[in-house]
């Protein structure tokens, strides 16, 4: 059994009296497709935001190739640079792009380069263009994100997180503020990463994108997780009742 | 036309004063309005409260009143200034806290999740700054600064009282020695207005550049 590429022990989190994660402990397996399921306000996306620290947690492990994540020592929290170090190897992709609206596609993919790998102008404009190739948009690399669709966007927010090699990529629910026939495109760039092994935690509500590509599924529901397991166990024979009536809302909801 | 002959140079070179002392106190300003915003937004809270104290102070109390204080009770503390420079210095702390809480502002209408995917990949809080969060906060902030920038053109004025040879100063002493108050005080108005014309037109070239892809147009 290879070492986890993200190994995640009693983690808890709060927002004032609100306990926003309750002991989760969870094991991304490296290469493969994680995804995070659950009602809404479970802890899927502050579970998700933790790894890379953009929400720092309050007790628990989160470890990165074996590295502690945000802490020198428990309870104190890292450095800036080691922090951005960390960061550095991991890409993260949002629900609403957050794409720099005064820079065009190009120079999004570019900056990263440019600011922390300290790339050459000219070499990072050469990697940000075969980024944008790679999702795509080889013909909008001028173009302003106002000058793109909301599935062009979230490629080009793809592009710039891989143009910097990540070893690890977060996407916190990448389809949910598409409209409906964007979402294919966005979710095929995935699944081309996904066959090239790259390491993936995806929260999503698209049950097809978990059944089809994920490896493994996780559920979460009140900050607990409540199980992670193959898709077919958790989506076609979940044990658990909860799961069993996630699923149940989610097909009344998507049945016509 | 005897009159203009007469005290057209001087104007003229009060006129520059005028502009000089805008241009650079309005820089000044906007520079230390700047550090004072930024030091607010990072730095540690004991530091927040004394800056909250000086925008108070400041923004509480007449530009008058300031710059005698500065020119006339600045030498109690050693502090001894030219009129000119003295009077820089006044219109930059006066200004400092008005252009503070417009950078404030404009920190403050810039999207978290755009500053959240710099921290994702990695950014130092100062490459933060100077790429992401200034550019962005200029969307709303602009409109302020430019305004700003115009009503510190009239602040000028007050620097006559200690004796800045600026338009303000040349006019008084033009009306003082003529009698001429009426003709005096219009070739100062027409000044004012062409000066405040020109600034706010180059204010809304800069603002459609630097906003261009930044407000969604339907």
């Amino acid at each position: 059994m290879q070492a986890s590429a993200v190994e995640i022990q009693k983690v808890n989190k709060h927002f004032g009296p609100f306990h926003a994660l309750k002991d989760v402990d969870l094991s991304i397996p490296p290469g493969r497709v994680t995804c995070l399921i659950g009602p809404s306000g479970s802890g899927k996306s502050t579970l998700l935001r933790c790894i890379n620290f953009l929400e720092p947690y309050d007790s628990g492990e989160i470890r990165i190739d074996g590295r502690l994540m945000g802490y020198d020592a428990p309870g104190r929290k890292m450095g800036g640079r080691a922090l951005r170090e960390m960061r550095r190897s991991i890409g993260m992709v949002f629900q609403q792009f957050n794409l720099w609206p005064h820079m065009t596609a190009r120079e999004n993919v570019a900056e990263g380069l440019i600011r922390v790998r300290g790339m050459s102008r000219a070499d990072a404009a050469t990697r940000a263009a075969a980024a944008l190739a790679k999702v795509g948009l080889a013909d909008k690399m001028d173009n302003h994100p106002s000058r793109l669709s909301g599935g062009q966007q979230q490629r080009v927010a793809i592009a710039r997180a891989i143009a910097m090699e990540p070893r690890l990529m977060l996407f916190d629910e990448p389809t949910s503020a598409l409209d409906p026939e964007l979402v294919g495109e966005v979710l095929s760039v995935m699944k081309t990463l996904a066959s090239e092994g790259m390491t993936m935690v995806v929260v999503t509500h698209e049950m097809g994108f978990a059944a089809h590509v994920a490896d493994r599924v996780a559920f979460m529901e009140r900050g607990e997780l409540v199980a992670a397991d193959t898709p077919a166990a958790i989506l076609h024979q979940p044990q658990d009742p909860r799961i069993q009536s996630f699923l149940r809302t989610y097909h009344e909801r998507n049945s016509f | 036309m005897d009159l203009l002959q007469q005290y057209g140079p001087a104007l003229l070179r009060g006129f520059g004063y005028t502009i000089l002392c805008w241009a650079l106190g309005t820089v000044f300003a906007m520079a230390l309005g700047l550090v004072i915003a930024l030091s607010r937004h990072y730095g540690p809270r004991w530091l927040g409260w004394i800056l909250q104290i000086y925008i108070e102070v400041i923004r509480g109390t007449p530009f008058l009143v300031q710059l005698f204080v500065l020119y006339y009770g600045g030498p109690l503390i050693g502090l001894r200034l030219d009129a000119l420079p003295a009077g820089l210095l006044g219109l930059t702390l006066y200004g400092s806290p008005y252009f503070a809480e417009i950078f404030r502002a404009g920190f403050r209408a810039v999207p978290l999740g755009q500053l959240e995917a710099a921290r994702a990949i990695g950014m130092t809080e100062p490459a933060i700054v100077r790429r992401i969060l200034l550019p962005l906060s200029m969307v709303s902030a602009l409109p302020a600064l430019v305004n700003f920038s115009i009503i510190l053109t009239k602040e000028t004025v007050i620097l006559s009282i200690i004796t800045v040879p600026e338009l303000m100063y040349q006019v008084s002493r033009m009306s003082a020695e003529t009698f001429r108050f009426v003709e005096a005080n219009l070739v100062l108005a027409l000044f004012f207005w062409g000066l405040v014309e020109a600034i706010s037109r180059l204010g809304r070239r800069f603002e459609s550049r630097v906003t261009k892809h930044l407000i969604e147009r339907t």
